[in-house]
Order: C-alpha cells, then structure tokens, then sequence
C-alpha cells in the first residue's frame, strides 16, 4: 500500500508511571502493584477522555511475557476488568516482544482501515519487576531465538547490544564512540526530569557525563560493551491510547486540535534465527522506517520529533544512521555534538525515552505513541518542544528483539 | 599435596555457630567451584558441617541454600563459564539452580565428630572454650591418618598452647575470621612458633581464593582485633564510671557512646559495639586474655553487674540485635540500662540534657557514613579539620573524645610494641576493614 486509503486518527493517550529503581515509589521488599493495577489505570483514563465504554468497538493489548514475568496469559480478557462497558466486546492480544506495543496501536491501524472498528481502544502492558533481574533476563532472552540462549550472554540483550557496540567500536574508535554513547544518556536523563511519569523523572545527579564515565564496560561482571548507564532499565507500566476513523472522532467527541493522525506507517520482520546481517546496522529500522517516510511522503527534514527504541545507548546511535542523520559510523559523532537533544536538529525521545523514561517492554511501542501525540497536540507538560513550521511531522520507531521486529510509524497533527 | 587436595575432605566444627556457618558457606563454594575444575571432574569433596545442635544444622542447611542461592544470583555470569560442557543448562535459572545443588552436594551435616576422622583440613569455630577445643583436636588427631591440618578461628585463645596440648606439631594456625565471615573481608592469620610453612602458605592461598584481606598477628591474647577492642571498650567503661560520678549512669553510658560514635566517627558507639558482640562474649574475651597480661586488668565490674542481671545483649538467631547496655527497637537504640534500678531509661528523658553537657559538634563535623565513603589525602584533610576544631572546644564532649582517641593511638602501638602486630599499618587494617572505622587508631589526628 503506498498510502493509507483512510483517515487514521490517535488520541486521549496515557501513560501510567514507569515503575522501578529511580522511582521513590518503588520498593521491592513490599507488594507492588500488580499487571491488573496497571491495564485498569491505563484503560481507564484512556476511556474517560473518550466518553467512556460505549464509544469503543474493540480493545488491542499489546504485551510481551506476561505470560512468564506474571504467570499470566490471555490478556484481552481483562478489557472487562477494566471497565464492565468493555466486557464482551473483542479484544486482541498480540506480542512481537518489545514491539508489542507497536503491533498494538497497527493492529488498531488496520482494523480501522479495514472497516472492522471506528473506536479502538490500544493498550500495552508490561510488569517486569516481579523477580530478579537475573531471572528477568531469561525472560527477554525470549526475544532472541532460544536455540542461542546457551551460548548467550547472563544478560542475554545486554550481551547483544553489546556486540554491537564492540563492533561498533572497533571500526570507528572506543572514545569517539563512548562520547557519542554518554551523550545519549546524558539527554535521556534531562529529558526525563522533565516527564513526571518518568522513571528517572526524580534523578538529581549534577554531573551525569561524570556519572556515566564513571563506570567502565567490565565483562567480568556485567557485559563487556556496555555498562548499565547504557542500558534501559527494568519497568512496569502501561499505556493506552485510542485509534479512531474519521467517524470514530465524531463519535467520541475529541476534536481535531486534541487528534494527530497517522501519515505512513511501516512494518518489517527480519529472520530471527540468524545472526544480523550487519552488526553496525539497524538494517531492519532502516527498512521499516524508510516505508513509514515513503507512506507519509515526506524525508526526515520534515520530522520534528523522533521516538526512536533506545533500549541500549548504542540502539540510539545506530538509529540516526538507520535514519539517514548521519553516515554509517558519524552517529556517535552526530549525537555527541548535540544534535539530538531537545533544542537540536532533531530533537529525540523528548521524555527520556527507554533509557530516561523507562522501558515497560510490551507497553514500549503504546507510550512512544502517547509521547509523540502529547507533543504534537500541546499536551507534553514541561517537555513540550516546539515544532518549526517546515517541520510539522513526528515519528516513532518500535523494535523487537536485536532488530527483528520493528514498526515504524509518521503522525502529524490532524487537520 | 595439591591445594585442590587438602581441601578434598574438610570438617568445620562449630558449623552451626554465627562464625562456623560463614566459614561453611564460604568454604563449601570454594570446594564446590575446585570441583567444577576439568582436572577434579572425578573427585569427591566432602564437607562435613558438624556441630552438637540437630537444630542448629537444621537452621544452617537453611541459611546455607539461601546464601548460595544469593551468591548464585550474584555471579550468573562467571557461573555460566563454569558449565560449557553442560548442554542442558540454557537459562540462568538452570544454572543457578545446578550451582546451588552441587554447592549443598558438597555439605555432610553431622553431629557425629568422627566425620571428622577422615579429613585433610579441619576447621575450628567452637565456644572460646580451651580446654573443649584441645578435646576435639586430640580425639580428632588420635583418630584421623591423614595429618590433618587444624585452622582455629579463636580471636582470644593463645594458639601456641592448643598446638602443644593437643600434640599438633605445626599443623595448626589461627584462621581468625571477622563477623560475619561471609561479608567481612577482614581475616587475621595467626602462626605459632611452630607452624609449618605449607601450612601457612595454604592458608594464605586460601584467604585469596576467598578474596579476603589478610593481617597477619602474634599469638598474643586477643591478637590486633580483640587487642585492640578490649582496650578500648575498657577505656569507655572507665570514662562511663568516671562521668557516673557527676551524672546517672544511664547518662554517663548515653555520653560515652554518642562520644564515641559521633565525636570518633565511628559506625557505632562503644556500647552499642559491645552490645552488638555480646556482653557475655566481651567479658569471656577479656577472662581468656586477662591472664596473659602481668601489667594490665582487663576486667570490669561494669560487665560482670550487667551478666549478674543476665542482660548479655548479642544477637538473635535472625540477626536483630537483643536489648544490652542499651535497649533497640528494629535495631536504633531508644533507651539505657540503669543497673541500679534495674531497668531501661527512655534516651528522650535524658538526650536533652546530656547534649548539653557535651557541648554542641563544631560545623565541621562530618558523619561517619560519609567519611568512610572519602579516601586518600581527601578523607583525611576532611577528619584532620574536624579533629582540629574539636581541640579548640573547651566541651566536655570533645575533651571525651580527644582522650579517647589518643587512648585508641596508644592501644594501637602498643599492639605493635608488643609484637602483637608487625606494623603500625597492619593495627590499622583491622580496624579499618574488620571493625569499619573510618580511619586508623594510629594517626596524628589527636596528637
């Protein structure tokens, strides 16, 4: 398809907290809120902004292991709990591990486009401290192909990305690209301050670039690649947002002013059971979003805003490559320089992304969403950032795994 | 014989005690992991927790399992390297799973000391009981072929006796582990003037192994730790006597121990470190050391009054802290021992006024929990300008706390006076490492 044959709209999103280490809130040793705290809160809030249960036609969670993390399958039973107006009505659940999120808002997309639904209701969801991290790593090494666990590292994502980042630093230099790496963090963090919902949203250290070179990748202990100010962290969160048609709008009673619609999307899976075919390339991101641009007709300067899977500092990098910011091994370079904090060329992941925001793993593709519609619609609080005149499109990038599944999407406000 | 070998058969005896199940758990990952090794694939390592207390083992293979598992959870990633050839094992749950079985695989709970007879190595950790400990190691060497090697964790009983009276020849040494075991790093070695070499090399080998800081010490009554703990416990008693004249003993103990704690900057204050010990264990302490020092008393009437009322502090099985000199509530201390009246008095009744007396802690006060974060020249250019304000107060506290500090100096050279310690650095490792202090009692913060 070259162009979507309807109208697509998002809105009324919300994002629950990301909870875990960073949050005052979080305390391991006490009972924390459960994956049903969380798809209520979210649905919940998502419904009320679009006149409650009735105006839905079908419910899409989005979520990655429940299934191990909380012993929970079946999550479209739970449209219900949320709200009794919601029981009986479809619900979906899909997973493509830390894209979930993603093929949930698409899985709206479509049965929009489809005539199946006007008002979907699009969750994501993912409760990711209910054990050890150590343990949690097995649980996301299922993201991978699980013939390559045994020869996986502990922290089976951590190890891939960091091969990346070693291949990454072998061809073009370790300080060039620790720079490049450390910068990524430094604006997640001050990204994050600004977002309340924020799992670093409380972080108060002064110096974060000596924070972050405060620590040297030590494969002794952790990866060899990366230290964990490269890494996401554990979170649990939701998000939710609702996918209407054109009709759907009329019907929930949102104006245009408070919808962004949806431009071009692009999905792309690569083979998981093989090795990438280039370890200093986000090869399927280059796809994916290629046919999200080419969709929404534009090139990336018109994009103001990216929300780009930072589920690993080097991820970051690599996607400005992916993107066409910067030639193969100048990412580093380009994000050392400031190019992609909140005042620079393109500004990203404006509420700390993974890395600063938090990374619920299967609600990730759901809150990229929601962050990108806040911004476009005014709605992002302290870290709305302008958009120039010439730049009036946003993106956001979803991957699964060591970039085997990936949804990209381009939104702009709806007129 | 090979390091891997002697540890092939070893006892700890004592296992279930506070100090016995640390040196178990560490000693059973050690043996655990050495036969992990491709080259002792095919051995057996046997470890035999003994100890007289079927409850007591019950209780320990418990702490055991939870601890390995712990250590298990910790080093995932060095336990995945020790299993290669295993392709069953994909998970990290697998592996630690494998690791702690193999780990308890090793353990033998026993009650039985003739478990005792057929090993290489045996550690000691019973009651600071001389006479009970020679018993074990005579009955155990009159019945044992192998030779074996005796590693005592005594912190007061001269090692040099136990050698002679139980016949041992040099094949014994003090392996003085610091509380608890398997979280300090501290480890004092003690030869007697017969010590094999192989033996101490061995036990240098196996502090390594166990990534521990070593002090060596003189067989001399209390070696540096005890030696220097005593003392300086005896010295707060004495100011607490001192001070009683003037005010309560409730007030004067409440002063000593915020002196010592806040005034030294020390992770606790002196009574609250004899409590945390045992009251009973510290005056057992200075008994077995008392008679190998013609010039010195170490006794006081202060302990003796406490244990006569049975208040011993020490702790409970779970590792919360039992009322002493002070009373605790979920570990912070809320009220004093009056042993005249023989009960608790509220620190709010008396905080106020006892405050006062000392005088307030000038603005260059620093916190213990952060002064022990600092290091180098950094950490002591901050103590030295703290030090150096409380010798310009005229306060009672800080008048407490300059004599204290240059009575903990003198404790220390005379530790190495006496050949207790073979230098002053070593007096200051253990009381750095072994008791946290943030600083070294030999210093030139008092002078």
């Amino acid at each position: 398809m070259k162009k979507l044959r309807k109208k697509v709209y998002l809105t009324a999103g919300y994002n629950t907290i990301s909870l875990g280490t960073g949050r005052s809130e979080f305390n391991p040793k006490k009972p924390m809120p459960g994956i049903e705290h969380y798809i209520s809160e979210a649905g919940q809030n998502t419904l009320k902004k679009i006149g409650g249960p009735d105006k839905v036609d079908e419910i899409v969670v989005g979520n990655f292991m429940a299934a191990r993390f909380n012993k929970q399958a079946h999550l479209g039973g739970f449209s219900g709990m949320i709200d009794k107006g919601l029981e009986f009505k479809p619900a979906t659940r899909v997973e493509g591990a830390c894209a979930s999120g993603g093929l949930s808002v698409l899985t709206g997309i479509k049965n929009i486009m489809a005539d199946f639904s006007d008002v979907v209701l699009s969750l994501g969801v993912e409760v990711q401290n209910s054990m050890k991290a150590i343990y949690g790593a097995d649980v996301l090494a299922g993201a991978g192909w699980f013939q390559k666990r045994k020869n996986g590292h502990a922290y089976f994502f951590p190890g891939q990305f960091s091969d990346r980042a070693g291949a990454y630093y072998e061809k073009y230099g370790f300080d060039y690209t620790r720079k490049g790496l450390g910068q990524w963090f430094v604006n997640a963090i001050e990204n994050a301050r600004l977002c309340p919902t924020a799992q670093e949203h409380e972080n108060k250290v002064p110096d974060l670039h000596a924070l972050y070179n405060s620590r040297k990748p030590d494969g002794r202990f952790f990866v060899d690649d990366l230290t964990v100010f490269d890494c996401s962290k554990v979170s649990d969160g939701a998000s939710a947002i609702a996918i209407v048609s054109e009709e759907g709008l009329e019907r929930i009673g949102v104006s245009k002013e408070q919808a962004v619609e949806v431009m071009g999307v692009g999905h792309r899976v690569r083979n998981i059971t093989q090795d990438p075919p280039n370890m200093v390339e986000l090869t399927t991101i280059k796809k994916a979003a290629h046919d999200a641009l080419e969709m929404a007709g534009i090139t990336i300067d018109q994009l103001g805003t990216i929300e780009t899977h930072d589920c690993f500092s080097i991820a970051g990098i690599l996607a400005t490559e992916a993107l066409g910011y910067a030639e193969p091994g100048k990412g580093a370079g380009f994000v050392a320089e400031g190019n992609t904090s909140r005042e620079g060329k393109i500004p990203m992941n404006t509420t700390g992304g993974l890395i600063g925001w938090g990374h619920p793993t299967g609600g990730t593709g759901v809150h990229m969403a929601v962050t990108v519609w806040e911004q476009l619609t005014g709605n992002a609080g302290n870290a709305q950032i302008k958009f120039n005149e010439d730049k009036p499109y946003a993106m956001s990038i979803n991957m699964g795994g060591d970039d085997v599944t990936v949804v990209a999407m381009v939104y702009k406000k709806a007129q | 014989m090979e390091y891997a070998d002697r540890l092939e058969n070893v006892t700890v005896l004592g296992a279930a005690g506070k100090m016995g199940s640390g040196i178990l758990l560490l000693t059973a990952v050690e043996m655990a992991e050495l036969n992990l090794l491709p080259e002792n694939k095919n051995k057996v390592f046997v470890l035999n927790a003994m100890d007289v207390s079927q409850e007591g083992l019950k209780g320990v293979m418990r702490y055991l399992r939870a601890q390995v598992l712990r250590i298990a959870e910790k080093k995932t990633v060095m336990i995945r390297k020790m299993y290669t050839d295993r392709d069953d094992l994909d998970e990290n749950s697998d592996y630690i799973r494998q690791y702690v079985e193999d780990v308890m695989s090793v353990v033998r709970p026993t009650t039985r000391l003739e478990s005792a007879y057929e090993s290489k190595l045996i550690f000691e950790a019973v009651a600071e009981n001389k006479s009970l400990k020679v018993k074990l190691f005579s009955q155990i060497d009159s019945n044992n072929q192998n030779k074996p090697w005796y590693f005592t964790n005594t912190s007061s009983v001269p090692i040099n006796e136990m050698e002679k009276e139980a016949g041992l020849d040099g094949r014994i040494i003090g392996f003085h582990f610091y509380n608890p075991p398997a979280v300090q790093k501290l480890v004092e070695i003690i030869k007697t003037d017969k010590t094999a070499e192989e033996v101490n090399e061995f036990a240098h080998e196996y502090a390594k192994r166990l990534r521990k800081i070593v002090v060596p010490s003189m067989d001399f009554a209390g070696f540096i730790g005890n030696g220097h703990f005593m003392r300086d416990a005896l010295h707060g008693m004495k100011e607490a006597e001192e001070l009683a004249k003037d005010y309560t003993l409730p007030e004067a103990i409440y002063m000593v121990n915020k002196v010592t704690q806040e005034y030294l900057v020390r992770p606790m204050g002196i009574f609250q470190l004899v409590d945390y010990v045992g009251i009973d264990v510290v005056n057992f302490i200075m008994g077995v050391m008392n008679p190998y020092l013609p010039d010195e008393e170490l006794s006081h009437r202060l302990l003796e009054k406490m244990l006569e009322l049975e208040v011993k502090g020490g702790q409970r099985s779970d590792g919360s802290q039992k009322d002493g000199f002070l009373k605790y509530d979920k570990g912070k201390a809320v009220a004093i021992f009056d042993p005249d009246k023989k009960e608790y008095v509220d620190i709010n009744e008396i905080k106020e006024k006892c405050d006062e007396i000392l005088g307030p802690l000038p603005e260059e006060h620093i916190v213990w929990k952060k002064a022990v974060r600092l290091k180098g020249e950094a950490k002591d250019e901050i103590l030295a300008k703290f030090f150096n304000a409380l010798k310009n107060m005229d306060t009672l506290g800080a008048e407490l706390a300059i004599n204290y500090g240059k009575r903990s100096k003198e404790i220390g050279e005379q530790l190495v006076n006496s050949k207790v310690a073979y230098k002053e650095e070593d007096v200051n490792t253990v009381m750095l490492t072994g008791f946290f202090h943030a600083y070294g009692p030999i210093n030139q913060f008092f002078d």
